[in-house]
């Protein structure tokens, strides 16, 4: 299958704020492909990069078969971009912005309407309203219809579940899900590590750097420690306690417990739950539990 | 063409629903012509007079009667010594004083002269000399009557015949009638003009890149310079609209001459509208937010308005700052529009403004093109 997006050893800073380094990655071509990686790591810059608003400093992109700096207006007419942030005109409705796109794009509604038939006829009630005044699940519809409206063979979305409630969440991606059964390619980028199980593939993101690209099962499969879990009535006593432990690799807090990986490739819990014992830490629990796509990116940026 | 249209309906809808600008763009022609026009002028009216009669004679109670017969003059007071007067002044109760000495009447009779003495609160320079101005012009009339009643009397008649005989008359070309209006209202229609130009469709651009649609626009494959006309178009036509209503207003309300051709003056308008354009958009591709948009114009604009010879006139102006009005786009329109409409200029005469305009519009915006990017 041939490659939709093909980032080569591409760079880009900000002054002295170095967004990415030396990025490369490929996207196949129907495939959903997740960009994941916390808040500042250079998502949106990436896609920006890739949607032609910004100039990469070194490396080259092509999407298409089109270099996004030398033919930047043939790839701005096939990738469909849908900004973090709505960017639609309020104080039109949303016919008026569908038409305005459309247009732009050099078609119009009626001529593609199929492509957004799924997602434009839930809004399409509404089509005399302006956008502005649209909740905030159906400005996504929105922003998506009109991205979608030209045929892109590739969509770049970014952040699109970023203060989305979670139905709208569920909603969007099985619109991409649609979307990649249709044959458009998917390039999305969130902070949010559950979302990686509903891509294709992902790339794991962090500060400007790539830790790792493979499929979320491999990545998972990829987590070669074992995973503890571990409980205990003072958690910030715990912490500290299990960080300052000598064979300590990593303790995270997930939620209600703590993550924990071992330095020693074989050990004995109950010779840490000793540990914490004699440290005075009361109601400890340990469970060993499998690696979620969140214990692999924290294992990867320790690796770091 | 299909693109700039698409853009252009866009842009009309947009301020069409735009409830203050649309409050703007009607309020403000009307609210200029009918408040600024009335307000500001130079016009002289009730300057507030003192007197100092040292002489109580009749030739003083003769020239006071000058002054209370004028119509620029009100009578503040007649007052006992200097001091009181002086101490009027610094109060605000009279904006000057006539002193008049002891034997006034018989040193006129005599010598033909008397040295009384104007004293005038000239914080307002332009007021204070316009009221000597005023006072010295009625005592000169009460001179002229004096001496032709006294003329027997007088040992020095003769010379004050002289005098007579050098009568100065005034003849005001091109507004006869010294109409402050006919002067400002060609002056604010350039105001209102430049105003819709700079500012309206300066903010118009940077508001795109402040809510974020300026993204979504720059990813279409729609060309730059669709855009930009697509953008600046609709200013132009509510730019020219705005000449018209303004034009109207004049002709209705102050019944301004209208003396050149108006096809002249709509040209002359439609061209200095695309140079205002480009200072708007060019001033918008280096603003990121409407505000500094907005401070960045008003900068200009109030240096732009004080070197255009709206209030003040060039002639009067220092070398320096006459050299600084060449770069002053208003100066050009000012000029044509005061000569067109005032004088009934034709093309000829206003070619060098024409020109210059032409040349600067189009150096401005090509500026502006080349540094508005889809791409950073």
């Amino acid at each position: 299958m041939a490659n939709s997006i093909e980032i080569k050893n591409v760079s880009k800073s900000y002054g002295n704020t170095v967004a990415l380094k030396d990025i490369s990655l490929s996207v196949n071509s129907g495939e959903i492909f997740g960009l994941i990686g916390p808040d500042g790591a250079g998502k949106t810059t990436l896609i920006r990069i890739l949607a032609t608003l910004l100039l990469p400093d070194k490396g080259s992109a092509v999407m298409t078969n089109y270099d996004v700096v030398k033919d930047y207006k043939k790839v701005r007419s096939s990738v469909g971009y849908m900004p973090g942030k709505f960017s639609l005109y309020q104080d039109l409705t949303i016919e008026e912005n569908m038409q305005l796109y459309a247009t732009m794009f050099g078609t119009t509604v009626e001529e593609n309407y199929h492509l957004v038939k799924d997602i434009y006829s839930q809004i399409e009630p509404f089509k005399k309203r302006r956008a502005g005044k649209l909740s905030g699940g159906m400005k996504q519809k929105l922003a998506l219809s009109c991205s979608l409206i030209h045929k892109p063979e590739v969509l770049l979305l970014d952040e699109p579940t970023t203060g989305v409630d979670p139905v709208s969440r569920k909603e969007l991606w099985e619109m991409l899900k649609k979307l990649k059964n249709d044959g458009v390619t998917v390039f999305v980028s969130t902070p949010y590590m559950d979302e990686a199980s509903l891509c294709d593939r992902i790339a794991l993101i962090q500060a400007g750097e790539i830790l790792g690209i493979d499929t979320p099962e491999s990545i998972v499969n990829s987590f070669d420690k074992t995973l503890l879990s571990i409980n205990s009535s003072d958690k910030y006593k715990l912490l500290n306690d299990i960080r300052s432990y000598e064979h300590c690799n990593s303790a995270f807090p997930f939620g209600e417990s703590l993550h924990y990986t071992d330095k020693r490739t074989s050990f004995d819990i109950p010779q840490i739950y000793e540990y914490l014992r004699n440290c005075g830490n009361t109601n400890v629990e340990i469970a060993v539990i499998k690696p979620a796509i969140e214990d692999c990116f924290m294992n990867l940026m320790v690796g770091e | 063409m299909r693109n700039i249209k698409i853009i252009l309906v866009k842009e009309f809808r947009q301020i069409f629903r735009n409830k203050q600008m649309l409050f703007i763009l009607t309020f403000m022609p009307v609210l200029q012509l009918v408040i600024l026009a009335n307000a500001a002028t130079f016009e002289m009216k009730d300057i507030k007079i003192a007197f100092v009669d040292n002489d109580l004679s009749s030739a003083s109670r003769q020239m006071i009667g000058k002054f209370e017969g004028s119509n620029y003059f009100t009578i503040a007071g007649h007052l006992e010594s200097e001091k009181q007067a002086e101490q009027a002044l610094d109060k605000g109760e009279c904006d000057l004083y006539l002193a008049i000495p002891n034997h006034f009447e018989r040193d006129l009779m005599r010598e033909g002269a008397s040295p009384a003495s104007i004293v005038v609160n000239a914080i307002d320079g332009s007021k204070a000399s316009l009221s000597a101005q005023y006072t010295n012009s009625v005592i000169n009339d009460f001179m002229q009557g004096f001496t032709a009643d006294n003329i027997g009397y007088s040992s020095k008649a003769s010379n004050l015949n002289l005098l007579k005989k050098i009568n100065i008359s005034y003849a005001n070309w091109f507004n006869p009638e010294l109409n402050y209006q006919a002067f400002m209202v060609p002056g604010l229609l350039v105001l209102l003009v430049s105003l819709v130009g700079m500012f309206v469709s300066g903010m118009n651009i940077v508001r795109e890149k402040e809510i974020g649609t300026i993204e979504q626009l720059n990813v279409t494959p729609i060309k730059k310079y669709e855009l930009i006309v697509g953008k600046l178009f609709p200013f132009w036509v509510l730019g020219i609209f705005e000449l018209a209503v303004g034009l109207s207003i004049g002709k209705l309300l102050y019944d301004i001459p209208i003396v050149g051709s108006l096809p002249l003056l709509f040209l002359f308008g439609g061209v200095f509208l695309l140079l205002v354009l480009g200072i708007g958009f060019l001033i918008s591709t280096t603003a990121d937010t409407q505000q500094q948009s907005m401070f960045i114009t008003w900068f200009f604009t109030v240096v732009f308005i004080l070197l255009s010879g709206l209030f003040t006139s060039i002639e009067n102006m220092p070398n320096w700052a006459k050299i600084i009005t060449y770069f002053n786009p208003l100066r050009y329109f000012m000029e044509a529009v005061r000569m067109i409409l005032l004088k009934g200029s034709g093309f000829s005469d206003i070619s060098f403004h024409f020109i210059v305009v032409c040349c600067y519009g189009l150096v401005i915006n090509v500026l502006a093109t080349l540094m508005y990017r889809k791409t950073n």
